[in-house]
């Protein structure tokens, strides 16, 4: 489709509905474990298979996470919170019913979010509600005539979080793929830094489904919409927004109507299409669950739960931003909370940030990338790094030593100090030393020398490398070309 | 021998020819067992007999009473089938549960196992108990003891029929609008609502999630107590279980009710009650008042919108508890099924009984969107309202008499097609379920022959005084010894 978003005269209007998988061990009305995977039908019990008789027990665990997730969303948190029953028949859903909270009492309410659009500014999105669920189990297609139920996931906690569709006065709407995609990426920064979910989108335990009309630009009216499945990755909730934006303006310029319809994202085909056997207007009899007490939560304990809240990535990247690193650095800085402690805790044994980051953003990175590993599982520990910058500086060793010696630092976690001596590989800087090569390069490219005394200031290159050369790089630069200056009479 | 299990006439009485060594609990089970087989063919109290559960935790007793220092070990029982008992088919008297044997034990199942307990039997109810005359089972109609045309009330009316024939000596019901109380009254026996949250519900098959409790039905106030010691207690298995502990119910069995206000709420003795029913009740009152307590007549205004508004709350969580039954898992499913959603309605279709597709049907009506604050939203006010009745009554009294059913056991057949006047059964007991009190029905007299429920209701978690009103009025009367001819 050629339609060019930007120069049609329309905009889009993007509601987000995220679920999130909690972290938590258990699952959310039961001990059994909330793990992913494992052999179907092996983490159940008569509660997550809602068998006759079987009561639900709230996981306060799952309780206090969606609580401590509202509060870095800046909501406001509901002090008393009901659960519901949301029914419904499905073969995945073994009570016929879900527990969720409805209504105007979600655990968090009026929050917000702040992403960057494409041109930099920076736009407050609204946060209607975030809430706590129960998830349901699973159909596998055995065969086109039999289904099987894998009850694994069933009961296992989910938050959900809803942006505002109808923002209020001082916030903002998603309106294109991009900050889409932008408000994903936020949403899933920060609940990585909270430890309240792994943000794994291919494993479904961070699923988005979007809904989205088009309108003309500057209307207040809001069109049809359509919500979008299957979007596993940031690549999918942008190619898959993208497609379908164009896909409805296309429709109203050719005199044709949006359907309100759930479609699917087809990631192999990049194209949506509606979903099969079409979703009938449920009616889901909301009513409060009478297996569960409200929620009560006491000013004392969610002002505990805030002041445990950790520093979120984008105040640590304002933060970074003013220890005098580049906006680029600071976020690829925080984009991980791992990464952004390592950094710090190795920026504060050295007591200047820049070089560490620079090291942290060219070597640690490029070597955990190449190892295909996180931070977590890496060798060298923070101080290890400021100390063999520190070796630089004190020009035991060179930069481009350093960089070998971290390698090894990597592979096998031993202190810059001991690989640095056991190789030998220590700076030279005893003037005698290098001033006996320099005589003997000098005496070996009469030519070059010839070149350099006749004003050729370029060709001491040549020079310094060769004395690099024979001293197995190990001679201090800023040594060599001194005295290969003060030898020739250049400079 | 025989002769002497004869003349046990409670569950207490057998603990002491237990522990004295007259008797072993295995010859008293058998003797139990053989009262059953030899009262099923006339009363169809049980759905499934436990004889090898029984027989065990027996002899397991037998060979070290020491260890089961409860006073309810080694005597038999029986348990309501919608409670799960391991490995025992739990129907609820429904076709749709057809083949399903719980992996696990309800709560106060449990207790009872753990204490020596010995369970011979399941026992007959309406269908997910919803009725109010045990007529409504899948699988057969329980008879009254005292007359074996008469129903013996519902919806635990296997546990009530059982206990008054002398089959077991103690049951347990559930009790989600006085199916405890109820039958308890049309059998002649005890019967014992606990206030909501005292027992788990754990393993309890649910109707009404908001208004089910289990409890004992027993042949005199001594038995409810002391099965109410068992089975009371917090549950960590049951969040909406009280989380306070368990006081020791026997030591409430003391005849004093000097200076105790007992409130005759007016309305009660309205609602369709047969005047004889009334009188006895009111006797009952004045043996109270002999005994040192104060009568007072009381009003309680919101009384009369009980039963309505129950008959949108219980179906309401009706509706949506009995969902699960699908045929995806367990129980019944059609053979006939297109595709995924047409076995869900097949089975479902196939499997429950008439009574329990309308609940559910008015249930699915009350909630649905178009209607929600009309009915359930309103009921549930109503509710409020009811409540502050009961909470300014209970400022004034201490405990409430009323009948417990409006007449005594109906014809089997009789109000079999006029549902209205099947639901006036449960017109006074309902007010107690909705406002989450306990309430005990005992013996109070005869009427035609049969027997006649008085009701005494007290505060949230003051069963004692509840108790020791009801063991004053059963000391200084008779009615408890009385049983029936079958
Ligand atoms: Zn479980």
């Amino acid at each position: 489709m050629a339609v060019d978003i930007a120069e049609s005269g329309f905009e889009a209007v993007i509601g987000m509905e995220v679920h999130a998988e909690l972290l938590t061990r258990s699952k959310m009305f039961c001990s059994c474990s909330a793990e992913f995977g494992g052999e179907p039908n092996t983490r159940c019990c008569p509660v997550c298979l809602g068998l006759p008789g079987s009561l639900p027990v709230a996981n306060r665990q799952a309780v206090e996470f969606v609580v401590r997730a509202a509060m870095a969303l800046n909501c406001e948190i509901n002090r008393e919170t009901f659960f519901h029953r949301k029914n419904y028949f499905y073969p995945d859903l073994p009570k016929g019913y879900q527990i969720s909270q409805y209504g105007d009492t979600p655990i968090g309410v009026r929050g917000w979010i702040e992403i960057e659009t494409e041109d930099g500014t920076v736009k407050r999105i609204g946060i209607r509600r975030v809430h706590l669920e129960e998830d349901t189990g699973k159909l596998l297609h055995s065969s086109p005539s039999e289904s099987e139920v894998d009850y694994n996931r069933s009961g296992v906690p989910l938050m959900e979080i809803v942006t505002e569709h109808d923002p209020r006065p001082g916030f903002d709407q998603i309106n294109t793929a991009y900050e889409a995609r932008e408000y994903i990426m936020q949403l899933r920064q920060i609940l990585l830094y909270l430890g309240v979910c792994d943000g794994k989108m291919e494993e479904g335990s961070l699923r988005c489904e979007p809904n989205v009309s088009v309108r003309p630009a500057g209307s207040r009216e809001y069109g049809t919409r359509t919500e979008l499945k299957n979007l596993n990755s940031f690549r999918s909730v942008y190619r898959g927004l993208e497609y379908e934006i164009r896909r409805q303006i296309e429709t109203i310029r050719s005199g044709g109507v949006v359907v309100h319809e759930t479609r699917r994202w087809d990631e192999e085909n990049e194209v949506t299409a509606p979903m099969r056997g079409k979703e009938l207007e449920q009616e889901y009899r909301y009513f409060p669950e009478p297996d569960l007490l409200p929620f009560r939560f006491e000013e004392a304990q969610l002002e505990q739960l805030r002041r445990e809240l950790p520093e979120l990535p984008l105040q640590r990247r304002r933060r970074f931003e003013e220890m005098g690193l580049s906006r680029a650095d600071a976020a690829t800085l925080t984009s991980e909370k791992a990464i952004a402690d390592w950094f710090e805790e190795a920026a504060r044994d050295y007591g200047d940030p820049k070089p560490i980051a620079n090291w942290v953003l060219s070597e640690l990175l490029r070597l955990l990338n190449q190892a295909g590993e996180g931070i977590q599982s890496c060798k060298v520990r923070p101080a290890q790094l400021a100390s063999l910058v520190r070796l630089i500086d004190d020009g035991t060793i060179s930069g481009k030593i350093a960089k070998g010696v971290f390698e090894e630092m990597f592979r096998t976690g031993r202190d810059p100090g001991q690989i640095v001596e056991a190789s030998g590989q220590t700076q030279i800087s005893d003037e005698e030393a290098i001033l006996s090569v320099v005589r003997k390069v000098i005496a070996g490219n009469e030519r070059v020398a010839a070149d350099v005394r006749g004003g050729k200031e370029k060709s001491i290159g040549f020079l310094v490398g060769q004395v690099m050369k024979e001293t197995g790089g190990r001679a201090n630069p800023r040594l060599v070309n001194e005295l290969l200056r003060r030898e020739l009479g250049a400079g | 021998m025989t002769r002497d299990i004869e003349n046990i006439q409670t569950a207490w009485q057998a603990s002491e020819a237990l522990r004295s060594g007259r008797i072993s609990a295995r010859d008293l089970t058998r003797a139990c067992l053989e009262r059953i087989a030899a009262l099923e063919p006339s009363l169809s109290a049980f759905l499934a007999l436990t004889e090898e559960i029984a027989m065990e935790a027996a002899a397991r007793f037998d060979a070290n009473p020491a260890a089961f220092p409860d006073p309810l070990a080694g005597v038999p029982a029986a348990v309501k089938d919608n409670m799960c008992l391991k490995g025992v088919p739990c129907t609820c008297a429904s076709r749709i549960l057809e083949g399903w044997e719980p992996p696990y034990n309800a709560t106060a199942v449990q207790r009872i196992l753990d204490r020596g307990g010995v369970i011979c039997g399941k026992t007959n109810l309406d269908e997910f108990a919803m009725g109010s005359s045990t007529e409504n089972s899948a699988f057969k109609v329980t008879r009254n003891p005292w007359n074996t045309s008469t129903v013996p009330g519902g919806s635990s009316g296997g546990s009530a029929a059982a206990v008054a024939a002398g089959q077991v000596f103690y049951a347990l019901g559930s009790d989600t609008g006085g199916s405890i109380r109820q039958p308890a009254s049309f059998c002649g026996i005890v019967g014992v609502k606990p206030t909501y949250g005292r027992v788990s519900r754990y393993g309890l098959v649910a109707y009404a999630s908001s208004l089910d409790q289990i409890g004992p039905l027993t042949r005199d106030v001594r038995d409810a107590a002391l099965v109410l010691n068992i089975i009371c207690g917090h549950d960590p298995l049951d969040s909406t279980s009280y989380p306070g502990e368990s006081p020791d119910f026997t030591q409430a069995l003391v005849r004093d009710v000097q200076g105790m206000t007992v409130g005759l709420p007016r309305e009660f003795f309205a609602q369709g009650v047969r005047e004889d029913v009334a009188q006895a009740v009111q006797e009952g009152a004045r043996v109270l008042e002999k005994a040192g307590a104060k009568i007072r007549e009381i009003s309680m205004p919101n009384v009369g919108y009980a039963l309505p508004v129950y008959y949108i709350i219980a179906p309401a969580e009706a509706s949506s508890n009995l969902a699960r039954y699908d045929g995806v898992r367990y129980g019944h499913r059609s053979g006939a099924a297109s595709d995924h959603v047409d076995m869900f309605m097949r089975s479902r279709a196939e499997g429950f009984g008439a009574e329990v597709k309308q609940r559910i049907m008015i249930g699915t009506y009350a909630l649905s969107a178009g209607y929600y604050d009309a009915y359930y939203l309103k009921a549930q006010q109503v509710r409020t309202l009811l409540r502050r009745d009961f909470d300014r009554a209970f400022q004034e009294c201490d405990v409430l008499l009323t009948p417990t059913s409006p007449t005594p056991a109906f014809a089997v057949g009789e109000r079999a097609d006029d549902p209205f006047q099947m639901k006036l059964a449960d017109v006074c007991t309902i007010p107690v379920n909705l406002a989450g009190i306990p309430a005990l029905s005992l013996p109070c007299g005869l009427v035609d022959g049969l027997p006649v429920g008085m009701q005494i209701m007290a505060r949230p978690f003051d069963e004692e005084t509840m108790l020791r009103a009801a063991y004053t009025f059963e000391q200084a009367t008779e009615f408890h010894r009385l049983r029936p001819a079958i």
